[in-house]
């Protein structure tokens, strides 16, 4: 009961703040820190990847796979089918590592530049133990590296590895030569083989059989430097009935120019594990022209073996372009998979988003919810298949995907593809589009209510199935985020 | 309590109020009779400050404010509440949500504190008991697959809740059975006090006779033809509108 208290009060307190900060801000996250970084030189080449190996001290095996995946992606074409706009990208212009100095290696976080903590002090994530949310394990990643890892003590205690993806390829070599590259190959796509290529660090997690993992885990991402990429790798294994629930955060600072974000996720979840894996992606926009912003263009996958369960919740509020698919490869038979994403843009934003759910076991199902909101002259493509091999006998989809229109200057597709060849099988799929009305904004204006919060408290409304699929934390955040990012786009 | 002097207004290029004027003093009930498009909804939804409405001429004074000046929403914090003939629905947003956002931003108006989700159950479960709406009925999405009798009910709700100075009733009682429009036309009795002030749109005698009104007026083409007392609501009963409106002419 307490609990349910404090719930509620921590609720009344997000609701004030939500009013102050929808007057008053605008993107929050946008300031620059000044600590000293390491850079390689501009552009790619051999010579640059095999600098980044160098600098993380990889083992020869990781060179190699880097190697033969620039080698794969030059031979590549930018794909091009995704209902997104933008100039050329030079990938000769990008800086492929930066990294916050450090003056020796890391014992404790007391170790940790001072003006990193206050960065992410800033940013609403202290990095001290003692002040963090009691139950959620930070890794924060800076740019091309991880500068801190919480309560990892705490967590090996179950036998959870939680760590930078770099120390686990020093580490635990065996483990990720097995699974590295296992769920997204190399060539998989254009931006999964650059990623594979120059990839500078990420999150590693494994969670032992049948071990219910004790804390949320999070990672925390953050570009800071200018005028480089940040191409993180994330591999998530969990083994046989094991259970763990993730969360993913970016911000950037605010530029004129274009930064690229290519990530891959990796997530394995073996024989009736369950992973609940939840990103509220809040990229540097750009500005109202569309000047500036975050290209995200990520690839996530998972596997999951028999009986295990895969669910994915996103809230895309940031970057100037989205184009992610988070997807789940149903292999096992009675296995799972969740999509679970609301997907906002305003200004001159592009999303192009949405899931692939391939059933291959029996009896396996998958279910996807997608809210599109979209605002200003913005564009918001969601885009999702379903796939219905024919092993997957008596496999079941459920998809509804809906899209609400905030103003005249905005678009929304549904791009559904729908592929059945299994026996006995069902694919249900609903769509609908919405506007946001002028009687329903003059009845809450009758009752008090500004346009603005209005307009909140619709969309807010109108992605409650999938917000409340959060963690109560992230809830609350992602309502906040909401808020903040129509600002203004109701006139 | 309310000064409307000649108030014209249009609506996509059409004028729809040609010069009304009406007076309401603090504790009254006047009633607003007429036909389909004689212009009763839209007085409404000009007094309530719908944007699609233009005011080309005339001022209304309301308890001392020009009111034609104010935003919609200041409007209702000030106290002027409209019940809506046809409530839109709000998907994903529960009534009890609804209904605390509306109140709380009212009262941060009125440099009141601020009602928890406590203390609005508390003030709601009377209200609610009134209009014979169970408290599950808070949990359900504002107004989303309501009956029109539910809709109503949570129109007078609201009215409960929020206290307004001035209540405007359009059509509220339209498409009620006996019963529960002598549930709302109950409610509204209760809510009578020297300082809050009644405008009952309505087609039909019957919801006046439950609530005696102090004036009645028939709105005909935009205009008010007629003013009287409950006589003349009955005469439109027994007559029907063009026998009353004739007579004046």
């Amino acid at each position: 009961m307490v609990q349910i208290d404090g719930n509620i009060c921590s609720c009344m307190q997000s609701e004030k703040d939500i009013i102050q900060k929808a007057t008053t801000e605008d993107y929050a996250y946008g300031f620059t820190s000044n600590f000293d970084e390491d850079l390689a030189p501009k552009g790619l080449s051999e010579e640059v990847i095999r600098l980044i190996s160098a600098k993380k001290q990889e083992p020869d095996f990781m060179l190699e796979w880097r190697l033969s995946a620039f080698r794969a992606w030059q031979k590549m074409q930018e794909p091009t089918w995704q209902n997104v706009v933008y100039p050329p990208i030079d990938f000769q212009e990008i800086i492929y590592y930066a990294a916050p100095k450090q003056k020796k290696k890391l014992g404790s976080l007391d170790e940790v530049d001072p003006e990193i903590l206050a960065t992410f002090e800033k940013l609403g994530i202290p990095l001290d133990e003692q002040k963090q949310l009691a139950n959620v394990a930070v890794d924060a990643v800076v740019d091309s590296v991880s500068v801190a890892t919480t309560f990892q003590k705490r967590l090996r205690k179950s036998g959870v590895i939680f760590c930078s993806i770099s120390e686990a390829i020093r580490k635990y070599p065996k483990v990720l030569a097995k699974y590295l590259g296992t769920v997204v190959p190399v060539t998989d796509n254009y931006y999964a083989a650059l990623n594979s290529a120059v990839f500078t660090d990420g999150t590693f997690v494994y969670i032992p059989k049948g071990v219910r993992c004790p804390m949320d885990l999070s990672t925390y991402f953050r570009i800071n430097a200018a005028g480089t990429g940040q191409f993180e790798r994330t591999l998530i294994i969990a083994d046989e009935g094991s259970y763990v629930s993730y969360l993913e955060g970016c911000t950037a600072p605010q530029r004129d120019e274009n930064q690229l974000h290519a990530a891959v996720v990796e997530l394995v979840a073996h024989r009736g594990a369950e992973i609940i894996y939840s990103t509220v992606q809040n990229w540097y926009p750009g500005d109202e022209n569309g000047k500036g912003g975050i290209y995200n263009f990520v690839t996530k996958r998972g596997l999951a073996e028999d009986f295990a369960k895969i669910s994915w919740t996103q809230v895309e509020t940031g970057s100037s372009i989205t184009w992610k698919y988070p997807s789940v490869v149903l292999k096992g038979d009675y296995s799972s998979g969740e999509f679970y994403s609301v997907a906002v843009t305003r200004a001159m934003q592009q999303a192009d988003t949405g899931t692939k759910m391939i059933h291959i076991g029996k009896g396996t199902k998958s279910r996807i919810i997608s809210k599109g909101i979209s605002a200003g002259k913005s564009n918001n493509t969601y885009r999702g298949l379903v796939r219905m091999m024919p092993t997957a006998t008596g496999a079941s989809n459920f998809s509804q995907c809906d899209s609400l229109l905030i103003g005249d200057g905005c678009s929304a597709n549904t791009i559904p593809y729908l592929e059945d060849s299994a026996a006995s099988s069902s694919i249900e799929h609903e769509a609908t589009t919405s506007k946001v009305s002028e009687e329903l904004l003059a009845y809450m204006q009758q009752r008090g209510i500004s346009r603005e919060d209005a307009t909140a408290l619709i969309v807010n409304g109108y992605c409650s199935d999938v917000l409340d699929q959060l963690p109560m934390e992230f809830a609350v955040e992602s309502r906040k985020l909401l808020t903040i990012s129509l600002e203004g786009s109701v006139g | 309590m309310l000064h409307i002097h000649q108030l014209h207004a249009s609506i996509a290029g059409k004028e729809v109020l040609k010069g009304i004027s009406l007076h309401m003093k603090p504790g009254e009930i006047h009633a607003i009779m007429g036909q389909n498009g004689a212009g009763k909804t839209s007085l409404a939804s000009v007094l309530a400050g719908r944007d699609e409405y233009t005011v080309t001429k005339g001022d209304v004074q309301f308890s001392g404010k020009d009111l034609l000046a104010l935003s919609p929403e200041v409007r209702a914090r000030e106290g002027l509440f409209l019940a809506f003939q046809y409530p839109p629905a709000i998907p994903g947003v529960t009534t009890e949500e609804f209904l605390r956002t509306s109140l709380n931003e009212i009262r941060k108006y009125q440099w009141k504190s601020t009602i928890d989700p406590f203390e609005l159950r508390d003030l709601l479960r009377p209200m609610l008991a009134k209009v014979h709406l169970s408290e599950a009925f808070l949990e359900r999405h504002m107004n989303d697959g309501f009956s029109g009798g539910e809709k109503k009910r949570n129109e007078v709700l609201q009215m409960l809740l929020l206290e307004p100075k001035l209540c405007i009733l359009d059509e509220t009682d339209s498409g009620l059975d006996v019963d529960a429009l002598k549930t709302i036309a109950a409610s509204i009795r209760d809510m009578r006090s020297p300082d809050r002030s009644f405008l009952v749109i309505t087609h039909y005698e019957r919801v006046l006779e439950e609530l005696q009104p102090d004036v009645v007026h028939i709105l005909h083409n935009g205009r008010i033809v007629r003013s009287g007392d409950m006589a003349l609501a009955r005469q439109i009963e027994r007559e029907g509108y063009e026998a009353a409106i004739d007579q004046n002419a």
